[in-house]
């Protein structure tokens, strides 16, 4: 029986621009760490509100990560804040982080909050892995009933088989797989703060052990230790700020189909980002052709060229091809992942994706600096196949 | 001798999802059904997503599927399953049109392709619970 789904209007065009990325900071990046989860973020978070040129008790929002360590009564105390008006979670694993910037643009844009602190960070190599991580997220309720009792426990597990139809559907190569996180390895190491640093071939990746096929070693993400954190203010208050202000043009969150397990999705090719970048991009009022450079969810290589066909760069299936020949490196037809990403800097659940998209568009992008980018974009992707995507300018 | 259950990831059934276990130990895979609409869901949940009806009935499964992806596993991830490496595990769309994620087992790796006929198998693994896992249709069904 069809039931009358009434889509609303597209109120959300009231955003755009209404708030800027002003401060944004980093620990190290590590294997291996003697600060606690809290003290990590903490760290980052300091290093960002001074970026922003305010003070920590000028923070009267923060949206914790939402399966994090920290939750907002540690910043209140940490930093002293009188009046926290706004705290909220976007719980959509390696979305939230961007799915928490559509959230903190609504609360400067009604007037909750002024300065909306956005922290990451954990002990992703010398505490729990990902395995153990996932099995606590809320969202994986039915995959730890349903799925793991098999022995689909971890991420890559979890992931391997969209991966795998892809490749079967559309001739996609593990060859393909591996120009992604070579370029993005060739980016970690100009970079200076990312814990892998050895550049890499296409025959390495080949030659890498296999985890859960299709993805080998150099498939997947790297488990690290470290913090990241942004601030997000009101455009208004934002000019006249410490630093150049870099504007939040468009921002969106999708959810896929069907998403208890991604097992579930009716087309398994398919991430919740198809949803949110045409919204993104209407939002913003820019084209694809206007993306200077772009930050891209990376968990696995894979994850990077569905993302680019959901966002429409080329048709779907045609990832692998869009990939090939430095397309993402510096110079490329869209330098991506310019850090080094989840793959080779660190896996801070795309946090340090927006560190490096404001980098980029401020102009300190030093030997990784895409020349003039203008307008950029980052994406988030959740374990079950949740998108974000912000689009910025300079 | 069997590890600790909680050792093991054993399913922890929901109100929502008892009766699929309890159809698996009798060695039965029944999926939940809309006792208005008829529509067929899976995994287990309160509401139809079809008619938002609560109501609420369970239909034997033929247990014939057919593969719709995969992947091999080569690490374990949990000590469950380090010796039983490497493990197949088939994302399998059943002919009642809902979808599982089992272990597919009795099948080479390179035979594996979206297509492969596959039909249910019952593993009894303990602590009263059965997991569902699949086998190339057509291949006797282990005893357990």
């Amino acid at each position: 029986m069809a039931l009358g789904y009434h889509r609303p209007p597209d109120i959300m065009a009231t955003l755009k621009e209404t708030c800027c990325v002003t401060g944004v900071g980093e620990t190290a990046y590590t294997r291996g760490s003697d600060k606690s989860p809290v003290a990590l973020q903490m760290e980052a978070s300091l290093a960002a509100i001074a970026d922003a040129g305010l003070s920590p008790r000028d923070i009267d929002g923060v949206i914790p990560f939402s399966t994090g360590t920290a939750v907002a009564e540690d910043f209140i105390t940490n930093f002293g804040i009188e009046d926290l008006r706004y705290s909220v979670t976007a719980p959509m694993g390696g979305a939230s982080c961007v799915a928490a910037i559509q959230s903190a643009a609504a609360a400067v844009a009604a007037g909750i909050a002024t300065h909306v602190l956005l922290p990451m960070g954990r002990r992703g190599y010398s505490g729990p892995r990902a395995a153990a991580r996932v099995a606590a997220f809320p969202q994986f309720r039915i995959v730890g009933e349903f799925e793991m009792p098999a022995g689909a426990v971890a991420p890559v597990q979890l992931y391997a088989p969209m991966a795998r139809r892809h490749m079967a559907l559309y001739g996609t190569t593990s060859r393909q797989f591996a120009e992604v996180a070579v370029t993005t390895r060739e980016h970690a190491i100009l970079n200076g703060n990312a814990v892998m640093t050895k550049p890499i071939t296409v025959e390495d990746h080949q030659r890498s052990r296999m985890i859960s096929d299709p993805f080998r070693l150099f498939d997947c993400s790297v488990e690290s230790d470290g913090g990241a954190a942004v601030v997000i203010s009101g455009a208004e208050r934002a000019r006249d700020m410490r630093r150049r202000p870099v504007y939040v043009m468009g921002v969106a969150e999708g959810h896929p189909d069907s998403p208890s397990a991604i097992t579930q999705r009716p087309d398994l090719t398919v991430l919740g980002l198809a949803k949110a970048a045409p919204r993104a991009f209407r939002m913003a009022g820019v084209g694809l052709d206007d993306i200077d450079v772009a930050q891209i969810y990376d968990c696995f290589t894979y994850t990077v060229l569905c993302q680019i066909e959901d966002m429409g760069f080329c048709a779907k299936g045609e990832g692998g091809a869009f990939v090939e020949d430095g397309a993402l490196g510096l110079g490329g037809r869209l330098p991506t992942n310019t850090h080094g990403g989840l793959l080779s800097q660190s896996h801070m659940a795309g946090m340090n994706h927006v560190v490096e998209l404001a980098r980029q568009l401020r102009g300190d992008g030093d030997d990784a600096q895409v020349p003039d980018a203008e307008i950029g974009l980052v994406t988030g992707y959740g374990d079950m196949g949740d998108g974000s995507i912000a689009i910025m300018r300079r | 001798m069997s590890p600790p259950a909680d050792d093991r990831l054993l399913p922890r059934p929901t109100e929502d999802s008892r009766p699929f276990w309890d159809a698996l130990r009798s060695h039965r895979l029944d999926l939940q059904t809309c006792a208005d609409c008829g529509a067929v869901r899976h995994y287990p949940r309160p509401v139809c997503p079809a008619c938002h009806s609560m109501a609420v009935a369970w239909t034997t499964a033929s247990g014939r599927g057919a593969v719709h992806s995969w992947t091999v596993s080569h690490q374990a991830f949990h000590p469950a399953f380090e010796d039983r490496l490497p493990i197949v595990l088939a994302t399998v769309d059943l002919e009642e049109g809902v979808r599982m994620n089992c272990r597919l087992d009795g099948v080479a790796p390179e035979e594996i392709d979206i297509g492969l006929p596959v039909e249910v198998a019952f593993e009894d693994v303990g602590e009263g619970m059965t997991l569902p896992c699949f086998r190339p249709r057509g291949v006797r069904r282990g005893g357990s």
